[in-house]
């Protein structure tokens, strides 16, 4: 099942000069940019790894992309995706944010569902990948910090 | 591509990317010839005018000549470069195959012959020519790159090339990033890193060393594999003190002011002067000098207005003296080197 989220969801799997123009677009905009990597898909991860540091004072969106190929090196089998964060409003706000890595084999979710009082029925998203244990999760090696 | 045709996909998305990632484009009627240099007839025409319009190349190298005194020979390095990419873009555009030249540099010379400007100008150059994408230039020196601790400089290296990327990197005393009598100096890693980028990246960001002539040239020897990616050795020659009065003429224009005849031969005079002594500095050391002289020159007036309660023209806040000049302490004998 191919994990949605973040902002060109729907679209194919952008190209590499796709995301250097979306960068540009936000080092442009004076939004400082950000790669972060995880191998748990659950949409409520919201907190990722970070890969390396943000990325401030940049001109050219090359080196975000250089960093994105680094960050697939090191994590082959793990989501990545670009945060772009915008400061204009005195904190940072997420502006712009899209997978730019996937796994090869992204096994989906399985729901739950739990009877509970008077034929309540609670739901809960279970990821398959996640029930290996953090690091072996899509076959791939352990989690390379950057 | 028009809007009409399909939905927008996003800011950067309706854009052809590679012309905002790449060389330039390949004409759309040129678009479908397999080989171009067979299929294509030699006398084709190319379009060269909207080429060299398109990227007002011809009024970068005018400003280039106009505001750079002397430094024939850099100019001509620059007029080159440009000339290669301009020709770069137009075989582009009729689908003919060229290779990015490698452009790192080094500037070699003394102080204050313009080495900082060029690159400021090259960065200009270079964007406008499409081969930068940004054309800032980024200036560091040793400590911006070498770390202070095992594991640091590789990082910081990175950061700062970053920074650079889409630009001119420009590295002033180069030679001070490694030493070679300390083997467990750290900038080692740095050298390594920008060997790397300057191979493998060339289409990012371009590499300027600056420094002395004979401590670069020592620096390149130290480091094998330098000097050959480096693809311009370009020399900043000192300038004559004909050329230095020009600087001085040019500078003082662009601040609105101006010398009398007498004062002009004071500052000739004054200028002898100053390249027999040490520390000379060229084109800096006349930036310095016409500051102390605008200096004394307001403090003339300020006199004035306190003695004779005088009113000032337009004239006197503008012209600067020969006794202004002769005030300097290089007219000094005992600051004269070879009389004292």
């Amino acid at each position: 099942m191919r994990i949605t989220q973040g902002t060109f969801s729907y679209l194919d799997d952008l190209t590499d000069e796709q995301i250097a123009a979306q960068v540009q677009y936000g080092i442009d905009n004076g939004w400082a940019p950000q790669v972060e990597f995880t191998d748990d898909p659950h949409p409520r991860n919201v907190y990722w790894h970070i890969w390396g540091l943000p990325m401030f004072d940049l001109q050219d969106a090359a080196a975000v992309v250089h960093e994105v190929k680094r960050c697939r090196e090191a994590n082959p089998d793990h989501y990545i995706r670009v945060t772009i964060y915008d400061a204009s409003r005195g904190r940072q706000t997420t502006a712009l944010q899209f997978i730019v890595n996937r796994p090869a084999h992204e096994p989906g979710f399985g729901l739950d569902r739990q009877e509970t009082h008077d034929r309540v029925i609670r739901y809960t998203l279970r990821s398959y990948a996640a029930q290996a244990p953090h690091g072996s999760r899509y076959d791939g090696e352990g989690p390379i910090g950057g | 591509m028009s809007a009409d045709a399909r939905p927008s996909l996003g800011p950067g998305l309706d854009e052809r990317v590679e012309d905002r990632f790449g060389r330039g484009l390949v004409d759309e009627s040129f678009a479908d010839v397999g080989d171009p240099l067979a299929d294509l007839p030699d006398d084709l025409l190319v379009e060269v005018a909207d080429a060299v319009r398109d990227t007002a190349i011809r009024d970068v190298l005018a400003r280039l000549d106009e505001e750079l005194v002397a430094l024939h020979e850099v100019k001509r390095r620059v007029r080159e470069v440009a000339a290669l990419l301009l020709v770069d873009r137009m075989r582009r555009k009729i689908g003919l195959d060229s290779e990015p030249p490698t452009l790192h540099m080094s500037f070699t010379g003394n102080p204050g012959t313009g080495k900082t400007t060029v690159a400021q100008r090259m960065g200009e150059v270079l964007h406008k020519l499409g081969y930068l994408r940004k054309g800032h230039v980024v200036s560091v020196s040793r400590d911006d790159l070498v770390g202070q601790y095992v594991g640091h400089t590789a990082p910081k290296t990175r950061e700062v090339l970053k920074r650079a990327m889409g630009g001119v990197l420009f590295i002033d005393e180069a030679y001070h990033i490694y030493r070679v009598d300390n083997e467990r100096d750290y900038g080692q890693e740095t050298v390594e890193m920008l060997l790397q980028m300057m191979e493998n990246d060339r289409a990012d960001l371009v590499v300027i060393m600056a420094g002395y002539k004979d401590k670069i040239d020592r620096f390149f020897s130290d480091v094998p594999g330098l000097s050959s990616r480096i693809g311009h050795h370009i020399d900043f020659p000192d300038y004559s003190s004909d050329e230095l009065a020009q600087i001085a003429r040019l500078m003082l224009d662009r601040q609105q002011y101006r010398f009398t005849p007498e004062a002009e031969e004071a500052f000739a005079d004054y200028l002898a002067r100053r390249m027999r002594q040490p520390r000379f500095a060229n084109g800096r050391s006349v930036r310095n000098a016409l500051d102390r002289l605008r200096m004394r020159h307001a403090n003339r007036l300020w006199d004035a207005i306190d003695h004779d309660d005088a009113t000032l023209s337009k004239g006197d806040l503008v012209t600067i003296t020969a006794d202004d000049i002769h005030a300097s302490r290089v007219f000094d004998f005992a600051h004269d080197p070879e009389t004292s």
